[in-house]
């Protein structure tokens, strides 16, 4: 702290250290980041709105109100969409119809539902990027999990549900896992970039769900590249009746969150993998394999992401279709930066963008804001998250005694 | 036309690969003559016409028996094969791999063909088009890592360029459409430059933010406005020019001398790059940023100033690929139009060893599989299209894993420089 010690030696007094704690804190920067990512965001909604410009011919203070005005319109659709409407919801309470209230409660329970794949799949990235593999194919692993879940989930008949269910999670799990496993292998035994290895794999992936639902997995029934339905006891446990589809696997998601956390933090495995990621040279003279680490974490890395794909098949559409996934794969890149790539951030950004995705669902409706924004709010955030100081400067924080979470991944060609 | 440290390091083939590539060669003449021969009928005929759709003064068909012109392919590679297993073709193995794999694919086609007619002209002029954008996206790569800074945001470039082209372009004329394309790449190349270079952010999160914005923020425009106003997405097309003489060779010409502009220009980033990385003082000095910056720093060179330049420039080709999809080949932008061909162009620099000439190749080689699986769609081959459409992206990982050879990555390539 060699700041202090140049300062004029008086004594501060507690709420000065308070502030200034706050103000290194990586946590202050995180919040910082997410404010001014929304304020871009309405800003961006104010510039394209067709209203302001026809307002300025009449007066700038004009044009500037109306701006405001649909950002703060933009945000209060996002968040009924997101949360629920909170008038709607009280009357429904004291209507007391069972329907009208899942009704208005609806949205809350839909985003954790959205939540949930978010979660498996920034857990599949920040497991790799805490052995400092970058795991750009997710989304691909995400597909391979799907389908093979869906093979499990409509071939084996006649399981009760204990035990069909996590079979056919288990196949995600493996599915994925061996969707990681080659490029983890490739890199271990090549050096093979993984993020080229996995980009092609993501093709790969769509390419080959595509040939199955076109061929052997179409529902002999019907005519467009779509599954058949899955077996009933391979559903995943839905809690209430329709419309709200939140169903077990948003508790399944946490528990593999927790158990992620163990394994990295907790088991002597979990200590190599993050040393390896850390600092690949000291792992190896400490004698940890690296190679075993790589293959280890890609193939951990897939089978999460696999599950995300499970976790849609048997908790949400009950059938497998072509191009489902739109993109959670690529956006667990973000919520895995978002979260420092520690379980606990994860299932925090995540249940993030689970509401932020619902809501701005909602928001293509009601106040019709391309659901797009959305890209661009993860953008803003994620760049002012990965270059911290652009948000010390900004809002005048002071530098953190030492910059411990700074996500840092090798070149391509790998140590 | 390599450096020559790349020559010197390209001759020496170890034992293991020497016989790993002679088996590779026996077993795709293996296959030539247990899958293709064995499933022809004896009598039937190839036909290929020699002759893109449209074009003037056909050339006559191409029409031989099909049998004996696989026999002749299978007995060469395997003639190859043998003696790449007993001595060894040294430091022209690649070049052999190349003719086999060409071979292959010949031997391929004319089984495919057998019986039928497919126009092998235009397989090729569509597969230098497709090849376009992605040699574009590659030469993007290429000019960043050569002087040390990984863009893995050449995707999020391209999309925005067409975007910009397809709207400036509308509003105003098409060249300033075009201009306007160059300059959005160069300004999300300047925020990458930023970010990376100057405040030391991890290139490929710098890359995926960008990639990230550009999706949304082009596809939010689109929805907003595009969409409703179809007039801002109406900015015509560059015409096709027919260069005069060269236009006019038979086979050659209507293949690759009469496109539009974007094709000619693809012609000349390639030999201007080429010379201008190899040859000039600006090359060689981007090259020691990318392999040495201390030491390049060390004999007044500006590290920071060289990347700069280098990225934006990089910005300026990727906006110039972009502008390929609305201005050159749709004539409107559509949400998420590159569909993941910066991508792919991203593989294609790596699998052309961060080299022009090699991603050109590389491009041509993605292209080539686009276009067969179009082509093969109409043929009704017992290969289904998403399989055939694999095909590039395994060969991609096939070529990383080290069957082309170790790549020769720029050494500095992703590490941020810090000055002390």
């Amino acid at each position: 702290m060699s700041e202090t010690e140049k300062g004029k030696p008086e004594k501060k007094d507690s709420g000065k250290i308070f502030l200034d704690e706050i103000s290194k804190s990586p946590l202050t920067v995180t919040i910082l980041a997410i404010f001014s990512g929304l304020l871009l965001g309405g800003l961006l909604v104010a510039v394209t709105s067709e209203d302001v410009y026809a307002a300025f011919g009449d007066s700038p203070w004009e044009a500037i109100k109306i701006g405001a005005n649909a950002a703060w319109k933009t945000y209060v659709a996002l968040f009924n969409g997101s949360v629920g409407n909170p008038t709607k919801i009280i009357d429904a309470f004291r209507g007391g119809d069972p329907e009208t209230i899942r009704r208005a409660v609806n949205p809350f329970f839909e985003s954790l539902n959205q939540s949930t794949p978010y979660i498996f799949a920034g857990l599949a990235v920040a497991l790799g990027f805490r052995v400092g593999l970058f795991n750009i194919g997710a989304e691909g692993q995400l597909f391979i999990g799907a389908t093979t879940t869906v093979i499990a989930a409509i071939f084996l008949k006649g399981l009760p549900a204990i035990i069909h269910v996590p079979i056919s999670l288990l196949a995600g799990f493996v599915g994925g896992g061996l969707w990681g496993f080659i490029p983890g292998w490739l890199k271990a035994a090549t050096g093979g970039h993984e993020v080229i290895n996995t980009i092609m794999m993501n093709y790969i992936a769509f390419r080959l769900s595509e040939f199955l639902l076109r061929g052997p997995l179409q529902d002999p029934n019907g005519f467009t590249p779509v599954s058949a339905p899955i077996e009933d006891s391979a559903k995943l446990m839905r809690f209430f009746e329709s419309p709200i589809r939140f169903h077990i696997g948003f508790f399944v998601a946490l528990l593999f969150a927790y158990l992620v956390y163990l394994l990295l933090f907790k088991t002597t495995w979990g200590f190599t993998l993050r040393t390896v990621g850390a600092n690949p040279r000291a792992a190896k003279y400490a004698g940890m394999s690296i190679v075993k680490s790589t293959v280890l974490a890609m193939f951990l890395s897939g089978g999460l992401a696999g599950l995300a794909g499970a976790n849609e098949v048997l908790g949400v559409n009950h059938n497998l279709a072509v191009a489902f996934s739109s993109g959670y794969g690529f956006d667990a890149i973000a919520l895995a930066l978002l979260g420092k790539s520690h379980p606990a951030g994860v299932v925090m950004a995540a249940i993030m963008f689970g509401f932020l995705r619902n809501g701005a669902i909602q928001m293509q409706l009601t106040a019709g804001i391309p659901i797009d924004i959305i890209s661009v709010l993860q953008a803003t955030i994620l760049a002012f998250i990965a270059a911290p100081a652009i948000i010390r400067t900004i809002y005048r924080l002071k530098e953190p005694d030492m910059d411990i979470d700074a996500v840092t991944l090798r070149g391509w060609g790998g140590n | 036309m390599a450096t020559s440290t790349m020559d010197n390091q390209m001759e020496f083939v170890s034992p293991t690969r020497r016989r790993v590539m002679g088996l590779v060669f026996l077993g795709l003449a293996i296959i030539l003559w247990v899958i293709f021969a064995r499933n022809v009928e004896p009598e039937a005929l190839t036909t290929f016409r020699m002759t893109p759709g449209g074009a003037e003064n056909p050339l006559p068909n191409w029409e031989f028996t099909t049998l004996p012109m696989i026999n002749i392919l299978a007995v060469v590679s395997a003639v190859i094969g043998g003696y790449q297993l007993a001595r060894g073709f040294g430091k022209r193995t690649n070049l052999m791999l190349g003719m086999v794999v060409a071979m292959f694919f010949f031997g391929f086609l004319t089984w495919a063909t057998s019986g039928g007619s497919l126009n092998l002209a235009g397989l090729f002029r569509s597969a230098l088009v497709k090849a376009v954008p992605l040699t574009l996206g590659a030469l993007s790569g290429v000019l960043c890592e050569r002087s040390g800074v990984v863009n893995i945001a050449i995707e999020g470039m391209m999309l925005t360029g067409a975007f910009t082209g397809a709207f400036v372009g509308s509003v105003t004329n098409i060249w300033f459409g075009l201009l306007a394309a160059i300059f959005a790449g160069a300004l999300l190349a300047a925020i990458h430059a930023v970010l990376s270079i100057k405040y030391k952010t991890d290139q490929i999160i710098s890359g995926t933010v960008i990639n990230i914005f550009s999706t949304g923020i082009t596809s939010f425009l689109s929805a907003k406005f595009l969409q409703k106003y179809q007039h801002l997405n109406d900015p015509g097309r560059f015409p096709t020019i027919k260069v005069p003489v060269l236009s006019d060779i038979p086979f050659i010409g209507p293949i690759m001398f009469q496109h539009n502009m974007f094709v000619y220009a693809l012609y000349i980033f390639i030999i201007a790059l080429t010379i201008g990385l190899y040859y000039t003082r600006w090359g060689l000095r981007t090259r020691a940023v990318g392999e040495h910056p201390k030491a390049a720093d060390t004999l007044g060179i500006n590290v920071f100033r060289t990347r700069y330049l280098s990225v934006i420039l990089g910005g300026c080709m990727a906006g110039f690929g972009g502008a390929y999809f609305t201005l050159g080949s749709v004539g409107r932008f559509d949400e998420v139009m590159t569909a993941g061909r910066g991508f792919i162009g991203l593989a294609a620099m790596i699998f052309g060893n961060w080299n022009p000439v090699g991603s050109f190749g590389a491009g041509l080689l993605f292209g080539f599989f686009d276009a067969l699986s179009a082509k093969l769609a109409i043929l009704k081959v017992p290969i289904p299209s998403e399989v055939m459409l694999m095909f590039p992206y395994l060969a991609t990982m096939i070529a990383l894993a080290g069957v082309v050879g170790r790549g020769q990555m720029p050494a500095a390539d992703g590490q941020p420089y810090d000055k002390e």
